[in-house]
């Protein structure tokens, strides 16, 4: 391989502010900005969260009235999904992508400054909706019709936010799949890519293929409240079962959407700080392709209880149990890739080994859930909240906070604290396992979701609950400072900031330069 | 069940599907439980594989990747296939139809109501009544389920699993109790600004028990005996009330509200949300609003003082 950095040839970045951020078609600044909204997004989507949890803290009415918590449990969850996961792997695709590829930016670079500015677009759209007649959407991040057809005035702009949000990702995607498969340095076959690249690549066939369902699905919701359509309206021979079908054949690739970009991470991660190469690397890829296939034939596991015969839902319970065999596949490849590793546990490896431990934990309460006689009792309570929460938190947005920390040093050519990251990691992983898993008991003994007021005998645990999730907030102050002062300064990263890493990235300079592979990068 | 967390989970709770009093909670519970320590020992066991990778003295070399295939393929494979049979057969039970000649309960949900209307083989037996089922001790029932608006979910989690309250559709589920007493059930699909409020309670009595009760429901209102209670049915029939709300024998036959035929003999008022006596009754008829904003059950504060609103209750009280 060979190092090509000619940034000193080139033009730095543009010296007007709005030239630079709002007109950038450069990879690095539009992945930066989409971490930046992302990270903006958590906090908004975590604040909605605190007021959730404070409401629970007791039972009985005492912080809000039931219609706005309904807002808030219905936007914390469009909000974290839309507004702060999804933008954050799109900003790690955009940054690390090119690097990893050696490519010198993304194949489509203007459409790439479009898709950034339709996401706080779309976003903002969403968010001024609790300030309408009426307040935010308060029918769950699902829409199910009929409930959601008494939106007030938010409904036709919650609608549009979806189809802009939309709109960000497929173009998104797009650019990602241009990029991976045209602009890869000589000698880069697609077995030899970073597996991020892979899972990313993976990720956005995903998006394109799922994504227009949920715009059309919405669409039919904005034509049978404004133009007298019937589709989900059982007085007109519609059906309200339709609509959870074509929602949720959207739905589980999403949820898919959001956790193989993190399999891709912690397969980076934890390599480097065991100083092996990633073990299984190709059946790692077919892993993830598998998932990807199966995710797109179980959708009505997330419907058992709307009345299908036994005979209907045998399919989505096979289908659903056959998914944990890729997962295992990963979760071993892992194992032997620390097998007699030299492993050290730097933050980002951290967060990816806590990663492992609590996504399996996920996949074995989703096991459960895809049971459907157990899932008669399990659906639609707090043993869901608690399953997709640590799929989502302890999984997702684990494995973020393990690449942001990750590739820290490459953005700013600082070191971040390690102490402060420790710290982070340490409150994070006990307050977040306190938060959610009482959650399981919760549900187990018969809380519903999306209820601001209980039984007294859910009292003790939500209160439990609620004091793992103001821990775990106010932790997240810790990772925004942490990111502050890396980015302001600190201890100078070198080029390779972690002796193990490997891939193309770690061969430009720290902070990597405004233009790099310029020349591509040969690779043997 | 000798499984479980011994003190971590209450078990005594009306509404927990780990105190099951049914066949069908009690099969479901059982397989909870496997599922459970069967994912904590799985979970146990790849963390010390983990941890032996990490830290184990005189680890041998992998051998190729058996151990994955091993744990990620052969693992699942073998574990799952028995899980999936069993609950087949699981599933099976649970949704046979009830015996032939089973008594069969019509619930229907409505922001933010149940509305239970009993079905007997001669039709002249059946009646309506809201937000509280009884049940004879070990008799299926049939549940036929649907919903007046939005997506509603039945479940009582002591009896058995959720079905939805599905607008256009008609559910079934067979419910039966083996023990008497009451067991809170509640509505589990959301469903708008009072989901939260959306409760039941469900009587297992023994079958003479359920008999006098349910011949007692079939009877029309009792006539006020109190002055005030008389003032209060001139006041129920003349202030609107009638337009939503029926009480059989009286002019008032309205179907948007619940039937307050017999409301003074029902255990909660709201939906499963508020003791019945006669202060809430009163405090409810004249602010509904205050106690569950956005229902369809308006505010009474301007359209009548606190003394009607009292006789108004005290007329409903009588109503046994």
């Amino acid at each position: 391989m060979t190092v090509a950095t000619h940034a000193e040839h080139h033009d730095g970045p543009p010296s007007s502010f709005f030239k630079r951020w709002f007109l950038s078609t450069n990879h690095k600044d539009i992945g930066s900005l989409y971490l930046l909204w992302a990270l903006l997004m958590f906090f908004v989507g975590g604040t909605m969260a605190m007021i959730i949890r404070a409401e629970l803290f007791q039972p009985g009415l005492q912080v809000v009235d039931p219609h706005f918590f309904n807002q808030m449990t219905t936007m914390h969850a469009l909000v974290m999904i839309f507004g702060a996961v999804m933008p954050a792997f799109t900003g790690l695709a955009n940054w690390m992508i090119p690097l990893q590829v050696g490519a010198p930016d993304m194949a489509l670079p203007r459409l790439n400054n479009f898709s950034f500015w339709l996401l706080p677009a779309g976003s903002l759209i969403l968010l001024s909706t609790m300030f309408m007649p009426g307040g935010a959407p308060a029918s769950g991040w699902t829409m199910y019709p009929p409930l959601v057809l008494q939106t007030g005035m938010a409904f036709p702009f919650m609608v549009f936010a979806v189809h802009i949000l939309g709109i960000s990702s497929i173009l998104g995607a797009i650019n990602i799949i241009a990029t991976v498969l045209n602009m890869r340095a000589p000698g880069m076959t697609l077995m030899k890519m970073p597996l991020f690249v892979w899972t990313w690549l993976i990720t956005a066939f995903l998006l394109i293929a799922t994504l227009p369902v949920l715009s059309g699905a919405v669409t039919m919701l904005l034509t049978d409240q404004f133009f007298g359509t019937t589709f989900f309206y059982a007085g007109g021979g519609g059906d309200p079962v339709m609509y959870q079908h074509i929602f949720w054949f959207f739905g589980h690739p999403e949820v898919y959407i959001l956790i193989l970009p993190a399999f891709g991470i912690v397969s980076t991660i934890i390599p480097t700080f065991s100083r092996k190469p990633l073990f299984g690397y190709s059946s790692m890829v077919y892993a993830t392709a598998s998932i990807a296939f199966l995710s797109f034939i179980v959708w009505a596991h997330h419907m058992f209880t709307v009345g299908m015969p036994l005979s209907g839902e045998l399919f989505f319970m096979y289908a659903t149990m056959l998914i944990s065999v890729p997962t295992g596949v990963k979760v071993f490849n892992w194992v032997a890739t620390m097998w007699k590793g030299s492993l050290t546990f730097e933050t980002p490896m951290l967060f990816a080994l806590a990663f492992v431990v609590l996504f399996t934990i996920g996949g074995f309460s989703g096991l459960m859930l895809a049971i459907a006689p157990a899932d008669f009792q399990y659906h639609d309570t707090y043993f869901v909240v608690a399953h997709f929460h640590y799929v989502l938190v302890t999984g997702a947005v684990f494995s973020i906070m393990a690449a942001v920390y990750y590739w820290l040093p490459k953005w700013t050519g600082h070191m971040y604290n390690e102490r402060l990251a420790k710290l982070h990691f340490w409150l994070s992983v006990i307050s977040v396992n306190v938060l959610f898993f009482p959650q399981h008991f919760l549900g187990l003994a018969g809380m519903p979701r999306r209820i601001p007021d209980y039984s007294l005998q859910f009292a003790e645990w939500n209160m439990i609950s609620s004091i793992g999730g103001f821990v775990y907030g106010a932790s997240q102050l810790l990772f925004l400072a942490g990111v502050i002062i890396c980015i302001r300064g600190g201890k100078k990263a070198p080029s390779k900031a972690w002796d193990g890493a490997k891939g193309l990235e770690w061969e430009v300079p720290s902070p990597a330069p405004f233009h790099t592979f310029d020349t591509p990068p040969l690779v043997k | 069940m000798a499984l479980g967390f011994g003190g971590c989970v209450r078990f005594d709770g009306v509404q927990s599907a780990l105190a099951p009093v049914s066949p069908e909670a009690d099969h479901v519970f059982s397989l909870s439980w496997i599922m459970f320590w069967g994912s904590v020992a799985i979970l146990v066991l790849v963390m010390v594989l983990g941890f032996y990778a990490v830290f184990g003295r005189r680890r041998p070399a992998l051998d190729g990747n058996k151990m994955v295939i091993a744990g990620g393929v052969l693992l699942p494979l073998l574990a799952l296939p028995p899980l999936l049979v069993y609950a087949l057969a699981l599933g099976d039970g649970l949704r046979a139809p009830p015996p032939e000649g089973a008594l069969r309960i019509e619930v229907t949900g409505h922001q933010w109501w149940w509305e239970v209307r009993y079905r007997f083989p001669d039709a002249g037996d059946d009646f309506t009544t809201a937000n509280e089922i009884h049940l004879p001790v070990g008799q299926a029932v049939e549940v036929l389920v649907t919903s007046n608006d939005v997506i509603h979910s039945f479940w009582v989690p002591r009896l058995a699993g959720k079905i939805d309250a599905m607008p256009g559709h008609a559910n079934r589920l067979t419910l039966k109790a083996e023990e008497a007493g009451e067991f809170r059930g509640q509505c589990a699909e959301f469903c708008g600004a009072q989901h939260t409020h959306m409760a039941f309670v469900v009587v297992a009595k023994p079958q003479e028990a359920f008999e006098a009760w349910a011949a007692g429901q079939r009877k029309p209102a009792r006539q006020p005996s109190s002055t005030e209670a008389r003032r209060g049915l001139a006041a129920f029939l003349s202030q609107g009330c009638v337009e939503c709300h029926t009480v059989r024998g009286t002019p008032a036959s309205g179907r948007i509200g619940p039937d307050l035929t017999h409301v003074g003999s029902r255990r909660t008022l709201a939906a499963g949300t508020l003791d019945n006596n006669s202060a809430t009754l009163a405090a409810l008829i004249r602010d509904y609003q205050e106690f569950k904003p956005g229902a369809d059950m308006p505010s009474h504060k301007d359209a009548f003082d606190q003394p009607t609103a009292e006789s108004i209750a005290a007329y409903l009280e009588e109503l046994q």
